[in-house]
């Protein structure tokens, strides 16, 4: 697992076009165990939690009472502004209580308490639409926004918000990310496997709203089959096309994709993929975006992977938003032993959690648990200079010297070394022999510039 | 050659400084902290020599440097209390609970970042010490227990850790000002007592036992007005989990000016701790032993023929319960 | 009051394994080659040298953290490294004293009084050994003659290093007319007169190749650095090949090879950028090669590594990479 070495094999699909990389990145184990399981559709429970924000933005308002009767599909929180969407109920029962619950971000948030009446029936206000691919972009994108779709990746910005972007940036491409690069998760890759055409189908409408005429799809080169299976698909479809990527971590993330597969670098200080004429998104995303325009169904369900070794049987589950986690882990066999974290998302970003009553959001792609053995002991030990942060840093900072500006309080030459460029990785913290907490560091420099700015 | 150019040039460009300001800046602590608004001494000094500052304005500097500043402007200086910082806050590891075992920086403001600290109560102080990291005099400690407390001989008011502490628990008062409610909670009393031992649990005793109105409810928490409180310690001795606190200091008592007084025993009805003693028309009494200064009596004697004394031991007397 | 609560700490939650300990100790097996070769050519006093100054520096750096207060952290391995590096850069001759006072120099004044690991300017070893150099000049300069190990006389024979000799040909006669350099197989396994380590070329790179591959070192110092060395001795050797050497020469003797691969690439003392290495390579190079034609010692690879090492912080803050999307917006 040394990170000493600097070559790699990659497959390319891309006849006369070289592939440039991202320069840094890690390559951890990828201890994908439960790539070969398919996705097990979880009994639902008896409670749910759905938490009014789940998204990047304004949070919602409810928009039902306790005691109010609600069916699968119906709305119970209303966005709020234009960076916002609409949360729903995602089994048919009845609302016990809106009030303030854990919340996977880590301090409790309002959110709306749903007790299942057994039945998960449909609300009857469904509206599919056959002929979906007849309608206008701005219906299309009225419908996803009404559906409550948001980024699955993980970060859950509002994908209609995604789609809007200004005529000042017209859009070239369209990136479908199926690079799923952070270790154990294989929650995209099952769903490449098991439902590639509602992927697709997704793909052609957000193709129609951006109005792009060209679609990648990129597939770390760690799952073979997705790719297989992928580029079978669209062997007719001229406007998608299909790139394996070579296995490194953070391959999935937006601005180093975009790096590797069209060597464009979204600009720094604010910038965004549009800036490059791209916009990038989760195939979980695009088959969310399918459902939501056939066939009219929210946002009220996903895959999640429930793996580490801390649970007895890793498993790719079809999951309810909104159920408490412990639910997922009970499915899953339980614990094995003495469990060290429980973290929502991977191992590299993921946010360990402290209640297992937390629930399950629109962007929880896996949940990762580590036995106590696995859990990094140690603390910080004195810099050495070795250089292994700035060698492996995807966003070519100097880590361990915003780590010492962070340590001394010196923020504005924290700003000046760019510390907001941070994409909070990990890499240069997995690497560091002194075991110092850079990510934490330099989260706390982030925060206190951000807090400075506002107050001026 | 270069003695003659270094010459001419500090001629050309050498800048005209009131050489009182130099004289202001020796008297200054020189330490930079802040606490006057200026970002360095320097500035400080010359503001004072412009007459745009104060000459109390160096909190760090007390009553020494503000009575040398004045001397030296030649003006009055207008003393006022000197405040000290107060951690608003008693539970540590042995009083309260923990949500999780946190790992990471030891700092409170990046371990803020982790899910609000590890601490039960929100408002709780995590005891990892950014307030000491940050305090230019050394005036914080933080115990084996994980608690963070300000010595307020060192401490000089000047409110940096007020401003620094991610959780927003220390405030500035008045070093008089000795008894305080160590208790930050905005949640309810039910919530507090599973999560801390010490803290508020919103009970009200010591709203109802304090006789000068001081001590009122913000929501769940009991919050304490300076300027009411004549730090009697009455409320200290009824608080059911400990939460109120004394520091440190002189405290106050009375004593009877025999002259004055006409043997009414008004003052004697009115002692919440019966320290007073005398026959009706005899000059009385205030007992040392018993007396806490809360200075009910002073109020109501109808000839003035009670006053303060002089200060006596450092521990503040409690009334006993 | 724990009772079986989850940890909880900011991402990553997984770690690569590295640690400094390991990175120490790894770089220790890697000098493996170049000690065997030094006890081979020299003899066992050459393993007692180490020895004493691996021991000496690592009770120095125990005893000195234990008055200054601060934790002791003998077993991260680096007082080791500091040791070995010492003992290779010394005579095989050196009394054990002077070994002794060395290692505690290079603890002590190369290390410690700057507040331990990860703060010292200056390459430790190095420092002492200059040092050493300036107040022993003597017994710093006193070389013997390798032999193979259990073939050798009990009386050692004083002799000079290559480049020492050069340069008293060039100061006697003039010219380097008439200067045998010797069979070129000699400099490459270390069949030569000089310090413990820095003799036998293959051992060195034997060593430093394992650390290439592991990425504790990477390619820019020890290529720039030789590479800059093999060019300007190149260049001086072109125009006049009677009073310069060639540049094989230059590079294989004067312990540019054990300077390039080992001491220039020490990570606290060097930089931390790719580009900042390179020109911190060429800079050794170049002082290097200025002491060597110009100046009055035969050899210059600690000085000017040395010399070096106080430019890092500068290199470090004018080679900082492009940030990701860098554009003119961003407040520089």
């Amino acid at each position: 697992m040394h990170e000493g070495s600097r070559r790699f094999r990659f497959e390319v699909s891309f006849p006369m076009t070289r592939l440039y990389f991202f320069q840094g990145g890690v390559h951890p184990s990828e201890l994908k165990i439960s790539q070969d399981t398919p996705i097990e559709e979880l009994k639902i429970p008896d409670r749910i939690v759905v938490p009014l924000s789940q998204h990047i933005g304004a949070p919602c308002e409810a928009t039902v009472a306790p005691g109010d009767r609600v069916r699968k599909g119906d709305r119970v929180g209303q966005a709020t502004g234009f960076v916002s969407v609409n949360v729903h109920a995602p089994i048919s029962g009845v609302v016990k209580s809106i009030g303030i619950f854990p919340h996977p971000i880590g301090r409790p948030l309002p959110a709306v308490e749903i007790e299942s009446d057994g039945e998960d029936a449909w609300t009857d206000k469904l509206k599919p639409h056959e002929k979906y691919m007849d309608l206008p972009p701005e219906t299309l994108k009225e419908i996803i926004r009404d559906m409550g779709v948001v980024g699955m990746g993980g970060a859950a910005f509002p994908t209609h918000v995604k789609f809007s972007p200004p005529k000042e940036r017209p859009i070239d491409t369209l990136i479908i990310n199926g690079a799923e690069c952070e270790p154990y998760l294989t929650a995209d890759h099952r769903l490449m496997l098991e439902e590639p055409e509602n992927i697709i189908a997704g793909s052609q409408i957000a193709m129609r709203i951006l109005g792009v005429d060209r679609g990648i799809i990129a597939i770390e080169s760690n799952k073979p089959d997705a790719i297989d299976k992928m580029k079978g698909l669209t062997e007719d479809i001229p406007v998608l096309e299909v790139v394996a990527l070579r296995v490194r971590y953070p391959q999935g993330a937006e601005k180093q994709l975009i790096k590797t597969l069209l060597n464009r670098e979204v600009p720094s200080s604010g910038g965004l993929p549009m800036d490059v004429g791209v916009i990038v998104q989760n195939v979980g995303t695009l088959s969310a975006i399918y459902k939501a325009v056939r066939f009219g169904i929210p946002l009220i369900e996903r895959i999640t992977t429930v793996t580490g070794s801390g649970v007895r049987e890793p498993k790719n589950l079809r999951v309810r938003i909104g159920t408490p986690i412990e639910v997922l882990i009970e499915a899953c066999g339980g614990f094995t032993s003495d469990v060290g974290k429980v973290i929502m998302g991977g191992p590299m970003m993921g946010v360990s959690q402290y209640s297992l009553e937390v629930p399950v959001v629109k962007g929880t792609s896996g949940i990762v648990v580590q036995l106590l053995s696995e859990v990094e002991e140690g603390s910080a030990q004195p810099c050495i200079r070795c250089g292994s942060c700035v060698r492996a840093c995807p966003a070519r900072l100097m880590p361990t010297v915003l780590g010492v500006f962070a340590q001394l309080d010196m923020f504005e030459e924290a700003e000046r070394y760019d510390v907001v460029e941070c994409i909070e990785c990990g890499c240069c913290d997995y690497v560091c022999p002194a075991k110092i907490p850079l990510v934490q560091l330099l989260r706390y420099a982030k925060a206190e510039i951000l807090t400075r700015k506002k107050a001026a | 050659m270069a003695s003659l150019g270094l010459g001419l040039v500090a001629r050309r460009f050498g800048v005209e400084l009131d050489p009182r300001v130099e004289a202001v800046e020796r008297l200054l602590p020189g330490i930079n902290d802040g606490g006057c608004g200026y970002p360095s001494c320097s500035q400080f000094a010359r503001a004072v020599v412009e007459r745009e500052a104060p000459v109390t304005g160096c909190v760090a500097g007390g009553e020494a440097t503000a009575l040398a500043l004045a001397e030296l402007m030649g003006v009055e200086a207008v003393l006022g209390e000197k405040k000290v910082a107060v951690v608003l806050c008693k539970g540590g590891k042995e009083e309260s609970t923990t949500k999780f075992t946190y790992r990471g920086v030891e700092d409170c403001k990046a371990a803020v970042i982790i899910s609000g600290g590890d601490k039960a109560c929100p408002y709780g102080c995590l005891g990892l010490g950014t307030c000491k990291r940050v305090c230019p005099f050394d005036a914080v400690v933080i115990s084996e227990n994980g608690l963070s407390t300000i010595d307020s001989e060192r401490c000089t008011g000047c409110g940096i850790c007020v401003k620094e502490c991610p959780k927003g628990i220390i405030q500035l008062v008045h070093i008089g000002k000795r008894v305080n409610i160590l208790c930050h909670s905005k949640e309810k009393g039910s919530e507090v007592r599973k999560k801390c031992k010490v803290g508020c649990i919103a009970c009200e005793a010591c709203v109802r036992v304090c006789p000068f109105e001081a001590i009122s409810m913000e929501g769940d928490l009991a919050v304490l007005d300076h300027e009411r409180c004549r730090v009697c310690g009455l409320c200290i001795s009824r608080c059911p989990t400990q939460a109120i606190e004394a520091r440190d200091g002189p405290f106050p008592q009375v004593e009877i000016i025999p002259d004055k007084c006409t043997g009414c025993g008004i003052c004697s009805m009115v002692c919440p701790v019966d320290a007073i003693e005398g026959e009706k028309k005899e000059v009385h009494v205030v007992s040392e032993e018993r007396c806490i200064g809360c200075s009910l009596c002073i109020d109501r004697c109808p000839t003035e023929a009670i006053c303060m004394r002089a200060p006596g031991d450092s521990a503040l007397r409690l009334a006993s319960p | 009051m724990d009772d079986r609560q989850l940890i909880l700490s900011s991402s990553p939650h997984i770690h690569s394994g590295e640690s400094t300990p390991r990175i120490m100790y790894s770089v220790g097996v890697t000098l493996i080659p170049a000690m065997f070769m030094g006890v081979y050519l020299f003899g066992f006093r050459a393993l007692v040298v180490v020895l004493v100054s691996v021991v000496a520096g690592m009770a120095t750096e125990a005893i000195t953290q234990r008055i200054m207060g601060r934790k002791a952290t003998i077993a991260d391995g680096s007082a080791m490294v500091t040791g070995i590096l010492l003992a290779l850069n010394l005579p095989p001759t050196v009394p054990w004293w002077l070994v002794v006072v060395g290692s505690a120099i290079a603890i002590v004044i190369g290390k410690q009084i700057y507040g331990g690991l990860g703060y010292n300017p200056f390459n430790p070893a190095l420092v002492a050994r200059v040092i050493l150099l300036i107040s022993f000049p003597v017994q710093m300069t006193t070389w013997v003659k390798p032999g193979p190990l259990f073939s050798r006389t009990i009386d050692a024979v004083t002799t000079a290093t290559p480049l020492g000799e050069m340069k008293t040909h060039l100061m006697v006669k003039g010219t380097l007319e008439g200067f045998a350099m010797g069979d070129l197989w000699d400099p490459f396994v270390g069949n030569i007169g000089g310090c413990i380590g820095e003799t036998s070329v293959i051992a060195l790179l034997i060593g430093a190749g394992f650390l290439l591959y592991r990425g504790y070192i990477t390619w820019h110092i020890p290529v720039t650095f030789v590479g800059t060395v093999f060019i300007l001795s190149g260049l001086f050797w072109l125009i006049n090949p009677d009073r310069y050497m060639n540049p094989v020469f230059h590079i294989l003797t004067g312990g540019l090879m054990l300077g390039a691969f080992y001491m220039a690439t020490d990570m606290v003392t060097s930089p931390i950028t790719n580009r900042g290495m390179m020109v911190f390579g060429v800079g050794c190079g170049v002082i290097t090669m200025i002491i060597r034609l110009f100046g009055g010692y035969p050899e210059g690879v600690s000085y000017s590594i040395l010399l070096m090492n106080a430019a890092t912080p500068l290199i470090d803050r004018y080679t900082r990479p492009t940030t990701f999307g860098w554009r003119e917006v961003s407040p520089r």
